[in-house]
């Protein structure tokens, strides 16, 4: 673990990928201290003010404060993205592992409902999907976290499918292990590395999930403050009130490049072959 | 020797890998690895194996393990066919089984130090409690050589011979009846390999072990084992002492084999028997006897019969067609 830290930070674009993370995710936390006001409070008196030192990025329509509202919309991103990947990668863990380890019959039928999730595009799974639970949060977390699994399930299928190859897991079996403990003590571990490398990668994939489905009305509902909500509210004015549009994009882009960034490196850390 | 009691009976052993193709995935023939392959291992002996790479002298191994399922014929232990006995059961006797890899790279759990490497075939069979196994697993160590200190660390921290005491240590923890070495210690150079050689000599008679020694290591097999067994393209070819056989070889494959050990005697001129062309195609052996199209000996018999696995001489097991008539003036 201290090697790991130490290559990191030897890794400068990487560590800018971690440093962007962990701001969006300290805005996250301490947004109602960060936040010089409460996202939904309206200032009637200024509406679509320009950026000021009493409105850091501008107001909307409605006169709420877009610094406010991006504080609080990153706390969305974030639950959306970690519940989302949570359930995706939960999920194609145990079919991934499943299907890896026993092949067989029960590979087969796994890996053909996966096909069948793969052949829509992601926007439109997660659309359809929303479409039959009804638009809210936690339904969009959900639909997310549908479209997440077959890639999760393909990734730890075929890493299982490399692992088993080597003589330690014969070794196991000839020791007695069971199955579950050799999927468990001896798979699992070794499978780590790609999965946690997807797992921020996802993430990233996440919140511009949910910025798109928000943005198209079927995400995260009004007032609640999501980037793509506010994006989607800020069409209308773009002519005559860009910091409505400019800064939840730039939060969109500079969060999801940092998740990137991020993953990229651990990819290249986690990676045995280009550790050395 | 005859005296010992017989540990393990294998009794016309075959294992065929099918070879599937086409469309369909339709089955298209086999690949005859072990083809009816007998013989009993007696208690505290070591039993080779050897013949060159692809004879099927590991999947024998793998097959007795049940770590493939046997496509016919029967292992006796103590008594009942391990054949007979339902996968559960079996996962239980392991312990009695112990099989030891010839890469010790890819045998251990790069994720595992090595005291979980040690403690885990202790707590799978329940054999303790898990404080007793971390003890057990600290005097285990030290029997192989390493020291306690060592239970901390990772594999990748050990060199390639260490690795494989540390695998000996995991496979002898839990006192098998039986260990299989499947090329133990062909992966070693060679300075190393007499290491190890000793050491398993060294716990044989500690623990009274019965080896079964897979290699193709022709001097590593007469330094090591009471008898040996010569495969050919998944069949037992000859079978004798060690000195017996490396003295008076019968099978005109083993004289080649032994032929080609090099000889550091400068007086001593030996023939040197080369073999023309390759082993065949295990899918789609020869018929009669599998050697014949590469024997220096061989007659029309050999194309239409597979020569009997019989006794020649007392102890003396050969699968040749010119020890039939005990005439053994053919050659």
């Amino acid at each position: 673990m201290t090697e790991f830290i130490q290559k990191l930070r030897e890794d400068k674009v990487g560590l800018i990928g971690l440093i962007g993370v962990l701001i969006v995710i300290v805005l996250a936390l301490l947004a109602p201290l960060i936040a010089p006001y409460a996202p939904d409070e309206m200032h009637t008196e200024q509406v679509m003010h320009s950026p000021s030192s009493e409105f850091l990025f501008g107001t909307d329509e409605f006169g709420r404060d877009i610094f406010s509202r991006i504080v609080y919309g990153a706390q969305v991103s974030l639950q959306v993205g970690l519940i989302a990947v949570g359930i995706g990668a939960t999920f194609g863990l145990i079919f991934g592992l499943l299907a890896g380890f026993y092949q067989g019959k029960l590979d087969s039928i796994i890996m053909r409902i996966m096909d069948i999730f793969f052949a829509f595009p992601d926007i439109l799974l997660a659309l359809t999907i929303i479409a039959v639970l009804g638009p809210s949060l936690t339904n969009t977390m959900v639909a997310i976290g549908i479209v997440f699994t077959p890639v999760f399930t393909r990734l730890i299928r075929s890493a299982v499918l490399t692992v088993k190859e080597n003589e330690y897991i014969l070794n196991a079996k000839a020791v007695g292990v069971s199955n579950i403990k050799i999927i468990l003590k001896h798979i699992t571990p070794n499978v780590m590395a790609p999965f946690i490398v997807q797992i921020t990668l996802a993430l990233s994939g996440a919140i511009l999930t949910e910025a798109a489905l928000s943005f198209l009305g079927l995400g995260v509902q009004p007032p609640n403050p999501s980037w793509g909500v506010m994006l989607n509210e800020s069409r209308a004015y773009m002519e005559f009130a860009p910091w409505m549009t400019i800064f939840p994009v730039a939060a969109i882009i500079i969060t999801i490049f940092c998740f990137n960034l991020l993953g990229d490196s651990l990819r290249d850390l986690l990676d045995p072959k280009l550790r050395q | 020797m005859s005296h010992r009691a017989v540990v393990l009976e294998v009794k016309n052993l075959k294992k065929h890998f099918p070879i599937k193709g086409g469309v369909f995935k339709t089955t298209q023939g086999h690949v005859k690895a072990v083809n009816g392959i007998s013989f009993s291992i007696k208690e505290n002996e070591t039993f080779s194996i050897v013949g060159e790479s692809g004879c099927g002298k590991s999947t024998a191994g793998r097959t007795i393990l049940r770590l493939l399922e046997p496509t016919e014929g029967e292992v006796w232990f103590n008594g009942e066919n391990l054949y007979d006995i339902n996968k559960k059961e079996f996962r239980k006797r392991r312990k009695d089984f112990q099989l030891i890899f010839q890469d010790p790279y890819s045998s251990l759990n790069p994720r595992m130090n090595v005291k979980e490497l040690l403690i885990e075939p202790l707590l799978t069979h329940q054999m303790c409690p898990k404080k007793e196994a971390v003890q057990r697993a600290g005097e285990m160590i030290e029997k192989v050589g390493l020291s306690k200190k060592q239970l901390e660390k990772y594999p990748h921290e050990f060199s390639g011979g260490q690795r494989q005491r540390i695998s000996i240590a995991r496979a002898l923890i839990v006192h098998p009846k039986l260990v299989i070495l499947d090329e133990a210690v062909s992966a070693l150079d060679v300075s190393v390999q007499s290491q190890i050689l000793n050491l398993l000599i060294d716990l044989q008679e500690e623990f009274n072990l019965t080896y079964i020694f897979i290699s193709h290591d022709l001097n590593v097999v007469k330094h090591l084992s009471d008898r040996v067994g010569v495969m050919y393209l998944g069949q037992m070819m000859e079978l004798a002492e060690t000195d017996e056989l490396y003295d008076y070889p019968l099978h005109p494959y083993t004289r080649a084999l032994l032929s080609a050990i090099p000889s550091l005697s400068t007086t001593e001129k030996k023939e040197r028997i080369i073999l023309k062309g390759d082993v065949p195609d295990p899918s789609n052996p020869p018929s009669g006897c599998p050697f014949r199209l590469r024997c220096p000996h061989a007659h029309e018999r050999c194309v239409k019969e597979n020569p009997i696995f019989q006794e020649a001489k007392e102890g003396h097991w050969v699968a040749c067609h010119l020890y039939d008539e005990q005439d053994e003036t053919i050659i």
